[in-house]
């Protein structure tokens, strides 16, 4: 399909044109939040994954229907990558009966489990063993299906995800554990808490495949992702991808950054996904500047129109106060 | 009828539950070969094979989301922890995980899960292996909680916990693991969750006890009833959902209680269940304060005199009874 890369999962042009405008998508949705969230038009918290769109976009792309995901408490992204709406997104954000969660979650715990994505979650690592026991029913039944586990650089370092790791591996499970490593958890810098290199090397304490991809490079994360997801697929056990990326925001919605420099954050955004891939496929003939453009205008123009369908959502009535809390 | 023992009662539930839904697996650390820590599954992976009996590393928190992820995704795990105590390792998992899934997602996804684990003192594990933390877990809405005491009504319950669509933390005591029923069908049944027992029928007084201390209200009931002091016992069964009517329904005829669990008495479940009482319409018929037992506040200590001083005793149990009714 592509002259000047290897493309290793089979895709079309209206499918990576998709995927370009997914990411443009994913961008325009996060800087619509921050906008609300300065505004006080939304309330709670929030964590962005503006810079962060190929790790969402690549992976998710070369699942099947079936396959599932978690996803973290900076899971805007992957949730449209796996499909979701983001008319029914904006209206969760809004708190709104209309949300994925009926206005009972919020940012942080969007979930669509029909649609095999298993949910966000606002613990830390919190969702790598709930990955880990979704590929285990998908062993048990011989589904078939595989299950990606998206986490971030700080995650590594909690036990769970050392537990989920050596479970995985020890039973051959079919699950894809990706390493978002955007160089911090909140202001801990990874090179003040992790002492190597790349976190994908403690793939190799678990006796499993370890692969560090750039996360800006969607050609390469897909190719990497499109590799494990195949191995896993067929038996071959989990896999650990690092994605080195960057969330070109502050942690959450009070950040001032004092952590890091504006030129390293400059330098990150230099490297931008979105304007890497866009180049790509105007370079290989696959898109005009125009329909680009056009493509990029769409995106906006559909975040418009969630939060026009978000607004003029209803509130949840308080007697759902008690709803669902057991099935 | 059969007479078999609290433990049988349970490996019969799985087995049986086993051979007729393929979903129900188990998952635990020496659960295979070695037949678990208590004996619970001995046999049990010779029956149905390394995939449904599923040896695990020492990882609880680990094996505790990994069976969450699975309930989440159509299977129905039992976990079983080696000792209750463990729970805490597994806890953010349980609380921030398994009890509010389903809330957060606005009521999309079920977590059809049991965790099985023993409690309880009264066999020298000490501090670390001999805690009753139930009163954690009924705290968290999302969770049930069950404390069978009979090997009876663990058969009963354990099936109710497996067909629950919630998870369920299933509370089995160790002292009770050799106790028997004598009338354990060998049919499968459930005691629907939420639904007490009352295991003795009295007019004078009610206890309302759990797990272990059933058998020590009786015991206790028998003594008082050769001064003529008639004791109503009462096992809740699940303290979530705890059967609130008819512990109700008991304070108003006896007009007295006395509560009683193993945990520690400060922040006990007990004080769930006294509360409930003199908030509801039986306060009027009260001729006596609510009057509670419970474990002193201090870790479960090793020698068995200083253990066995800790926690609530026959005797204790006479005395408070003897003091509702004033006659101490």
């Amino acid at each position: 399909m592509l002259k000047s890369v290897e493309l290793l999962p089979d895709k079309s042009k209206d499918e990576l044109t998709r995927m370009l405008k997914e990411k443009w998508t994913i961008r325009y949705f996060d800087e619509k939040v921050d906008e609300f969230f300065a505004k006080g038009m939304i309330h709670g918290t929030t964590h962005l994954c503006v810079g962060q769109e190929p790790t969402a976009t690549g992976p998710c792309s070369v699942l099947r229907d079936e396959d599932k995901i978690t996803s973290t408490h900076r899971g805007h992204g992957h949730c449209i990558a796996k499909g979701a709406d983001i008319n029914l997104m904006m209206a969760e954000l809004f708190g709104r009966s209309t949300g994925y969660c009926k206005g009972k979650g919020g940012s942080m715990h969007i979930a669509d489990v029909e649609k095999g994505n298993l949910g966000a979650n606002g613990i830390v690592g919190g969702g790598i063993p709930l990955a880990t026991g979704a590929a285990l029913t998908s062993k048990l039944k011989n589904q078939g299906d595989v299950i990606l586990s998206y986490f971030g650089d700080g995650a590594a370092n909690e036990g769970s995800f050392h537990e989920s790791l050596n479970l995985a591996s020890i039973w051959g499970l079919p699950v894809v554990f990706i390493c978002e490593n955007n160089q911090y958890g909140m202001s801990g810098s990874v090179k003040e808490m992790v002492n190597i290199e790349n976190i994908a090397e403690r793939a190799s304490s678990y006796g499993i495949p370890g692969v560090v991809v750039d996360g800006n490079d969607l050609i390469e994360i897909m190719n990497e992702t499109h590799k494990a997801v195949k191995h896993a697929r067929e038996g071959g056990g989990p896999v650990l991808i690092e994605a080195k990326t960057y969330r070109w925001k502050g942690h959450s919605k009070s950040d001032a950054r004092k952590y890091r420099t504006r030129e390293e954050e400059q330098a990150w955004k230099d490297k931008d996904g979105i304007k890497r891939f866009r180049d790509l496929l105007i370079s290989e003939e696959l898109l005009t500047e125009e329909e680009a453009e056009n493509l990029r205008k769409q995106a906006k123009q559909d975040v418009e129109e969630a939060v026009q369908y978000a607004e003029e959502s209803p509130e949840p009535g308080l007697d759902t106060l008690l709803e669902d809390v057991y099935a | 009828m059969r007479e078999i023992t609290y433990v049988e009662a349970l490996r019969e539930c799985m087995s049986q539950e086993m051979r007729e839904n393929e979903n129900v697996f188990l998952m635990g650390e020496d659960i295979g070969v070695y037949g678990g820590a208590f004996g619970v599954t001995r046999g049990m992976i010779e029956e149905f094979g390394p995939e449904r009996v599923r040896n695990t590393p020492i990882s609880e928190a680990g094996i505790t989301g990994s069976a969450i992820g699975s309930a989440l995704t159509g299977m129905q795990p039992i976990v079983e922890l080696q000792f209750s105590d463990f729970i805490t390792i597994a806890m953010d998992q349980l609380a921030n995980q398994a009890a509010k899934l389903r809330y957060m997602y606005g009521g999309k996804g079920n977590v059809p899960m049991v965790l099985r684990t023993p409690a309880g003192s009264g066999t020298g594990a000490a501090a670390q292996h001999s805690q009753s933390l139930e009163a954690w877990v009924a705290h968290i809405p999302g969770l049930k909680v069950v404390q069978p005491s009979t090997a009876y009504d663990a058969k009963g319950l354990l099936k109710a916990a497996i067909d629950d669509p919630n998870p369920v933390i299933f509370y089995e005591h160790k002292l009770l693991y050799k106790t028997s029923s004598d009338d354990v069908p060998e049919d499968p049944y459930s005691i629907p969750l939420g639904q007490a027992d009352i295991k003795r029928e009295g007019t004078d007084v009610t206890i309302v006890a759990t797990s272990v201390m059933v058998h020590r209200a009786l015991e206790a009931a028998e003594k008082l009833a050769e001064e003529g002091i008639n004791v109503e016992v009462i096992d809740p069964r699940s303290i979530v959902p705890l059967d609130e009517e008819t512990i109700v329904q008991s304070v108003i005829k006896t007009n007295r209680v006395v509560v009683v669990h193993e945990a520690v008495k400060r922040g006990g479940y007990g004080g769930e269940i006294a509360s409930m009482i003199t908030e509801s319409e039986a306060f009027d018929f009260l001729d006596a304060p609510v009057k509670r037992l419970g474990a002193s506040p201090v870790p479960v200590p090793y020698n068995p005199e200083l253990e066995k001083a800790m926690t609530p005793q026959t005797e204790d149990l006479i005395q408070a009874c003897r003091e509702t009714l004033q006659r101490a």
